[in-house]
């Protein structure tokens, strides 16, 4: 049996709510808490960026592995903003967490999918028997541009999955990939803030991916909507991943655990897998859960995962996801704060 | 500032808490060779658990440059479960949260940016918890 | 060794010297004290500065200044040791005319803070750098945390601490070299701007461009140059931890103590024969824990007597007559130096309306760092 051995989220403490977002621009806050489904969202702290929160996300994974990092053979983060343009990600990580020096180590990107082509790459090299241990991480702290839409969403969070074969609490049942050359989201290389094709990130691009592989994925194994507990799509904002799961054939009620997105936003490379953190927090031994996730430019992955009765040893032993998110330590922003910790605005040079 | 080199030779104790515990008890963060209390050499090397309770603390309002905008940042004194005092700058807290005796938990963080093309620091910093 | 008088004193004003870079402010001081002893030429050199590298890119002071100064030839080397450079180049000249090795020696300090704008980062190098600056403390910080543990453990108010600026800005009016020869209020503290909490703008030494210097000669042959000398009667120096958070008590700074024991003991006195004491005031709290560690307070007690008028004139013993770092100003290598200059001035009869009466054995103490180095001195009036 191959799959997750140790799984672990991180969200910043800091927030800003759609509203003061709305208000800055004189947008009306009602119709981006309505029509996108978005009420606040993650802010990273000043001090924090992917590498943090990878590492966070993956301190919270070994804590549910209990493992030895030194068996860990291969860690791999996907992210849209790693904070080098050249110098890994990951070896931060591995440093930080006492893994390696011995360890296959990449960062990804492929806009908001990296995470889960992390997981992908990971459950592969243990799958094939190549290594005991592999880690894949998704992580970011996505920009939108001053004014756009995407400033209503684009948060910062990541989940980690450690990949095994002993002790395994979600198993990997079946996994698709569906991908295409769609320049629906782009940022070009020296770019702070990334641009997109409006509604054409719609159908031609989100709907197309995720529908895509969601289908072959219930043809691969066989398996019907209403066979899953859980179901968790990308989380570009609060109405796309529903509409998607009601295409496929799934149920609110199967899709509410997994939706973080209203009270996160979109964690990019981080958004479907930390809604599949929220969902092991709560799930029990035997439940099917189906996770699609897409990164613009464009390509879906898409798991079935089977909860094993390990489950329930884990779950207590590191923060819930859900709590993170709902922590009574959350600090709200106002929207100069905002700004100046995103470093939208211009500072002097020291 | 620290450049690569000097950032790269702290990685083990900045990164995991690396440290080292002498027999007089007394246990150092910085690679020691002597132990300030007994004077003996021998040390066992432990790595501290990332746990510890506030010595003193301060609130900083002017800081170098390359915190300023940080500001206003605390920093505290702590002495870990382990007996190391290490100084950290504070994340995460209310300022109203601070007292002296508080207990603190260590994260990885940035610490900071040296300007726009140069490395980017990480190291240790401290929440108080519950 | 030989005993070792001092004969000649000069420095410049305290302040923002913008017309003046480091090498002016260090002749102008060194000339000044040589004219002062009415010596010609030196034997050897000394000059304390902290941080000329960081502050004016310039490293190989000792040999700049002898050229400078007019005495190109003669050993010269700069003593270094955080804010007490400027103490720690007395010592050595001290040692070396007390050896036997040289007779006139020149011993100056100096410092140019006001041409970088970042001095916060300067200052924070006295300190660890890996693992204490790196984390973000000022030099500010580590003395607003010593007072957090200090008013914890000991019940010192705000109001209390208050209470040394503003003796030594009234200290100060009196001091024509002062940087701010003004005095200030209770208001003027509570109100200044926050810099490490609990510290303010006014429990903080300022920034200072400054030099000074001392002539040093053996004592037997002080009467060939003056009849206005002092004679150099205890010194004392230790190295306490680099870090704060190395102190076992963070209430403490025991290398004054340590300093001041080897300063008494080599004097043959105590506390209760000094009749004045320069000290190393760089924040409020800073004179406080150093009045108890210097033997004039019990531990715990120096906050309250000091706000009770016990460190001036009429009290127990007259702390800061020159107005201290803070009022008198705070260029880190000169002061040292400076201190020395203060203690000459008051045994010599000469310290003007601030003479403490009667003054025949004075203090000085200078420090580096959070209590990393301390040197102490104890001059006697001839």
């Amino acid at each position: 049996m191959v799959g997750i051995v140790g799984y672990g989220a991180y969200v910043p403490i800091y927030r800003i709510k759609s509203a003061t977002i709305a208000n800055q621009w004189g947008s009306d806050p009602a119709s981006i808490e309505k029509g996108l489904m978005l009420i606040e969202k993650t802010v990273p702290g000043p001090d924090e960026d992917t590498i943090t929160i990878a590492i966070a996300a993956a301190k919270n994974a070994l804590k549910r592995a209990r493992i030895d990092p030194q068996k860990i053979g291969a860690v791999y983060i996907g992210s849209e903003s790693h904070p080098y343009a050249v110098k890994p990600s990951g070896t931060v990580l591995i440093d930080a967490l006492g893994i390696g020096p011995h360890v296959h180590v990449a960062d990804f990107e492929f806009a908001c999918k990296a995470g889960s082509e992390a997981m992908y790459v990971a459950y592969s090299h243990v799958k094939s028997g190549e290594m005991e241990y592999a880690m894949g991480i998704g992580a970011d702290t996505s920009q939108g541009a001053p004014g756009d839409a995407l400033e209503y969403s684009a948060s910062a969070g990541g989940s980690a999955f450690i990949f095994g074969k002993e002790n395994v609490v979600a198993e990997v049942l079946y996994t698709h990939s569906f991908t295409s050359d769609t320049a629906d989201f782009w940022r070009r290389e020296h770019q702070i803030y990334p641009r997109h094709g409006g509604r054409f990130t719609g159908e031609p691009a989100y709907f197309k991916h995720i529908l895509g592989c969601g289908k072959a994925l219930l043809e691969k194994s066989g398996m019907k909507p209403e066979d899953f507990q859980y179901a968790v799509f990308h989380m570009p904002n609060g109405r796309f991943p529903l509409k998607a799961g009601k295409e496929l054939g799934f149920k609110q009620e199967q899709m509410s655990e997994g939706w973080i997105v209203n009270i996160m936003g979109n964690t990019y490379s981080g958004s479907s897998i930390t809604g599949l953190t929220a969902i092991l927090d709560v799930a029990k031994p035997g439940d099917l859960i189906f996770m699609v996730s897409f990164g613009s430019g464009a390509g879906s992955d898409g798991f079935i995962f089977r909860v094993t009765d390990k489950i329930t040893e884990v779950q207590n032993l590191a923060p819930k996801t859900r709590e993170m998110l709902n922590t009574p330590h959350k600090v709200y922003l106002d929207y100069g704060k905002y700004v100046a910790y995103r470093k939208k605005i211009q500072f002097n040079e020291y | 500032m620290a450049n690569s080199q000097r950032y790269t030779r702290e990685i083990p104790h900045r990164y995991r808490l690396e440290a080292q515990k002498f027999p007089s008890g007394f246990v150092s963060l910085p690679n020691r060779y002597v132990d300030p209390i007994s004077g003996k050499k021998e040390f066992e090397k432990i790595k501290l658990q990332g746990f510890g309770t506030i010595l003193s603390y301060t609130i900083i309002h002017i800081a170098s440059d390359q915190f300023k905008l940080l500001t206003p940042y605390a920093v505290a004194i702590i002495e870990t479960d382990e007996g190391a005092r290490v100084t950290a700058m504070i994340t995460d807290t209310n300022f109203e949260d601070l007292k002296i005796g508080a207990r603190v938990e260590f994260v990885l963080r940035k610490i900071m940016e040296e300007g726009a093309s140069g490395i980017i620091n990480y190291g240790y910093k401290a929440k108080v918890i519950g | 060794m030989r005993e070792v008088a001092i004969i000649g004193v000069g420095m410049t004003k305290f302040g923002e010297l913008w017309e003046q870079s480091i090498r002016d402010m260090f002749a102008e001081a060194a000339l000044k004290a040589m004219e002062n002893a009415k010596v010609e030429k030196i034997d050897a050199l000394y000059v304390g500065a902290m941080s000329s590298g960081l502050y004016a890119y310039q490293e190989h002071l000792a040999s700049l200044m002898a050229d400078y100064v007019g005495q190109i030839g003669v050993p010269a080397v700069r003593v270094e040791s955080a804010c007490s450079s400027g103490g720690q180049a007395v010592r050595m000249g001290y040692i070396d005319v007390a050896s036997g090795m040289h007779d006139i020696v020149l011993v100056g300090g100096v410092e140019k803070m006001w041409d970088v704008e970042d001095g916060t980062f300067v200052l924070a190098t006295a300190s660890d750098q890996e693992y204490e600056a790196y984390n973000g403390v000022t030099f500010p910080g580590l003395y607003a945390m010593i007072a957090r543990a200090y008013m914890e453990r000991y019940g010192l108010t705000r109001e209390e601490l208050a209470q040394v600026p503003i003796k030594n800005h009234k200290h100060a009016v009196n001091n024509p070299n002062a940087q701010y020869p003004f005095e200030i209020d209770l208001k003027t503290v509570l109100n200044s701007s926050m810099v490490a909490d609990p510290l303010r703008l006014m429990d903080c030494s300022p920034i200072t461009d400054g030099a000074a210097c001392v002539i040093l000669c053996p004592l037997d042959r002080a009467k060939e140059f003056t009849d206005k000398y002092v004679k150099i009667r205890g010194v004392g120096a230790a190295t306490g931890p680099i870090a704060l958070h190395d102190h076992k008590d963070l209430t403490r700074l025991e290398a004054v103590n340590i300093a001041a024991q080897r300063a008494y003991k080599m004097a043959g006195v105590g506390p209760e024969d000094i009749d004045f004491v320069e000290v190393h005031d760089c924040f409020s709290i800073a004179e406080i824990v150093v009045a108890e560690e210097l033997g004039f307070f019990e531990y715990g007690k120096a906050g309250k007597a000091i706000a009770e008028g016990q460190g001036t004139y009429g009290g127990k013993i007259v702390i800061n007559p020159s107005g201290g770092l803070k009022a008198k100003g705070h260029p880190v290598g000169a002061t040292g130096v400076a201190q020395i200059i203060e203690a000459y001035y008051q045994l010599t009869n000469q310290a003007g309306k601030r003479q403490v009466q009667n003054a025949r054995l004075g203090m000085t103490q200078n420090m580096g760092g959070s209590g990393g180095s301390c040197v102490v001195h104890i001059l006697e009036g001839m």
